[in-house]
C-alpha cells in the first residue's frame, strides 16, 4: 500500500540549515550534510533542501553541497533555491537531486513549468507555492515570502497541475513558524481537487498535527523542519505513532 | 619506520571497500535523467560504474545497468540510433533495468504506443485512476513489495519491504513476474529471466531494502 511521507526541510542559508518564523528570525539549525544523513538514517521518506537566499541574493544554489548530500543519503532529494532554468536543473540533477522544487521563477514564467517537464519529466518537477490569507482569500507569494503576486492560490494550483508539475509543496506563511498545525482546509481543497500529490508545509507542532494533515487535510505528504532540527519530534517515535493512529507509513 | 609501514598498510586494507575494485559495471548511458544517484548508491556499495554508450564497453562489463527516467518512445529511438536495442538484446552478463529501464525491457508500452525490446512478454500501460479517484497519477512514494517468488536476488532481504516509486505506467502481471506491488491494481514491481532482472521502484533511492536489492545484483554469479 502506498505510504503517507514524511520530509524533513532543510533549509540552506550560507551552507547552513536555518530556521525562521513566518519566513524571518533565522535561528541556525546545524550542518546540512549531517542532518540530512540522519534523518535518512532514521526513516525519512524524503528530504528537501530549499537554499532559501538563492532568489533574494540571485545566487545559485550551492551545487557542492548537493553533490554531499546527495552521496550520504539513500532516500528522494529535491533541491530548490534560485532555479530559473532548465540549465540550472541540468547542474542539480547532475549534482546527485532527483527533483528540483520552482517557486518565483515559475510565476514569472509558467512556461519553464511546461518546459521542465517536457525536459525531464513530470516526476522531476516539483513547484512550491508560498500561500498567505488576506480577507479570506488566499494569495501566491514569492521570492521568499517577499513579494504578493495577483495569484490565488487554488487556481494557480490547478494551473501548475495543469501545465505539467509532478506535485506540489503547499506552505501555508501564515502557519509556518507557529507550530499550531497545518493549514488542514486549504490543504484538503487543493489536495482533493487535483490530479497530482500535495506536500502539504508549515506549522507542524505536534505528531497530532501530522495525523491531522494525512486525514482531513487529505495531504500526500507532509513537510516539516524546525521540529525535525530542534529534536522536538523524533521521525521514529513520529511514525509508530502514525502507524497506531491508522495512518499507513513506512515503518 | 618499518612498523609505520605495517601500520599504514594495515590501514589501507581496512578501508578498501569489500567489495573488489576490478569489478566493472556499465551503466547504459542514453537520454534518461537520475543517473547520478545510481553512481552514488553503487559507490556506496564500493563500485564504481562507468556511464557509457559504447557498445564494447557494455558487452565486456562484469555487470550492466539500465537506469532511467523518462519518456519510452524517445529511449527507443535512442537506443536504435546507436545499435544499443540490439547491445541490450545479446549481453549475457547480468543485466538490470530500473524505472524505465524495466519498462523498456517488456514488449510494448502505451506511452507513445512505443515497441519495447521484448526481453519480457509484459505490457506497459497507464495507471487509471479507480471510478472513485482517490488515487493520483503518478504514483509516487513508498509502497510495499509482495508476492516474493524465491530468487537470489531477494537474498536477505531486511523485514520492512518498502520501496520508493515514481511512475506513471506500469508493468503488467505475467511470466516473470517476481514479486508484485499494489497500486489502483496489482502490478509487476520485479521481473527476472534469464541473466536479465529489472525493477520498476528505485532501489538507489529506497533505504536499506534498495541497497541490499543492489547488492545482491552485483553478488550475482557471472555468466
Amino acid at each position: 500500500m502506498l505510504t503517507k511521507r514524511i520530509i524533513p526541510c532543510l533549509d540552506i542559508k550560507d551552507g547552513r540549515t536555518v530556521k525562521g518564523v513566518n519566513f524571518v528570525e533565522l535561528r541556525d539549525a546545524g550542518d546540512p550534510v549531517s542532518l540530512a544523513k540522519l534523518y535518512s538514517e532514521q526513516g525519512a521518506d524524503e528530504l528537501v533542501f530549499l537554499d532559501i537566499t538563492a532568489t533574494v541574493d540571485k545566487r545559485k544554489t550551492l551545487v557542492d553541497l548537493v553533490t554531499q548530500v546527495a552521496k550520504e543519503v539513500r532516500i528522494p532529494f529535491t533541491v530548490g533555491g534560485g532555479i530559473a532554468s532548465i540549465q540550472d536543473v541540468y547542474a542539480l540533477l547532475a549534482a546527485g537531486a532527483d527533483k528540483i522544487s520552482i517557486n518565483s521563477a515559475a510565476v514569472q514564467n509558467p512556461q519553464l513549468i511546461d518546459q521542465l517537464a517536457k525536459e525531464f519529466g513530470s516526476q522531476c518537477v516539483v513547484v512550491a507555492i508560498d500561500s498567505r490569507c488576506t480577507a479570506g482569500v488566499d494569495w501566491v507569494h514569492t521570492h521568499g515570502g517577499r513579494k504578493v503576486t495577483a495569484l490565488q492560490t487554488k487556481a494557480w494550483a490547478k494551473e501548475l497541475a495543469d501545465r505539467g508539475a509532478g506535485e506540489i509543496l503547499l506552505t501555508s506563511m501564515d502557519h509556518d513558524g507557529t507550530k499550531a498545525g497545518f493549514a488542514l482546509e486549504l490543504t484538503a481543497a487543493i489536495s482533493g481537487a487535483l490530479p497530482i500529490p500535495v506536500i502539504a508545509s508549515g506549522g507542524a507542532g505536534s505528531m497530532l498535527h501530522f495525523k491531522e494533515v494525512f486525514s482531513s487535510g487529505k495531504a500526500d505528504a507532509a513537510l516539516a523542519a524546525s521540529i525535525f532540527h530542534f529534536k522536538e519530534i523524533g521521525i521514529p517515535e513520529l511514525k509508530l505513532y502514525l502507524d497506531k493512529e491508522g495512518v499507513v507509513v513506512r515503518n | 619506520m618499518g612498523a609505520n609501514w605495517t601500520a599504514n598498510a594495515q590501514l589501507a586494507v581496512q578501508i578498501l571497500p569489500t567489495r573488489k575494485k576490478s569489478m566493472k559495471v556499465a551503466l547504459i548511458k542514453y537520454n534518461a535523467g537520475n543517473v547520478q544517484s545510481v553512481i552514488y548508491a553503487l559507490e556506496r556499495l564500493g563500485v564504481e560504474a562507468e556511464l557509457t554508450d559504447d557498445p564494447g564497453k557494455i558487452r565486456s562489463a562484469d555487470r550492466v545497468i539500465f537506469p532511467g527516467q523518462g519518456e519510452a518512445s524517445s529511449a527507443m529511438a535512442y537506443l536504435k540510433e546507436r545499435n544499443l536495442d540490439q547491445v541490450i538484446r545479446e549481453v549475457k552478463q547480468p543485466f538490470l533495468g530500473v524505472c524505465l529501464g524495466l519498462q523498456l525491457l517488456c514488449s510494448h508500452s502505451e506511452e507513445n504506443n512505443t515497441p519495447c525490446l521484448g526481453i519480457f512478454p509484459q505490457l506497459v500501460k497507464r495507471f487509471v485512476p479507480s471510478a472513485s479517484g482517490q488515487e493520483k497519477v503518478p504514483h509516487v512514494g513508498w509502497n510495499s513489495l509482495e508476492n516474493l517468488v524465491e530468487n537470489p536476488l531477494f537474498k536477505d532481504l531486511p523485514d520492512a519491504k518498502y520501496l520508493y516509486y515514481v511512475h506513471s505506467y506500469y508493468a503488467t502481471l505475467g511470466e516473470g513476474t517476481l514479486a508484485t506491488t499494489h497500486y489502483i491494481q496489482d502490478f509487476t514491481a520485479i521481473l527476472h529471466r534469464a541473466n536479465y532482472w529489472a525493477i520498476q521502484a528505485h532501489p538507489e533511492k529506497s533505504s536499506t531494502l534498495g541497497e541490499k536489492l543492489l547488492e545482491n545484483f552485483l553478488a550475482l554469479p557471472s555468466t
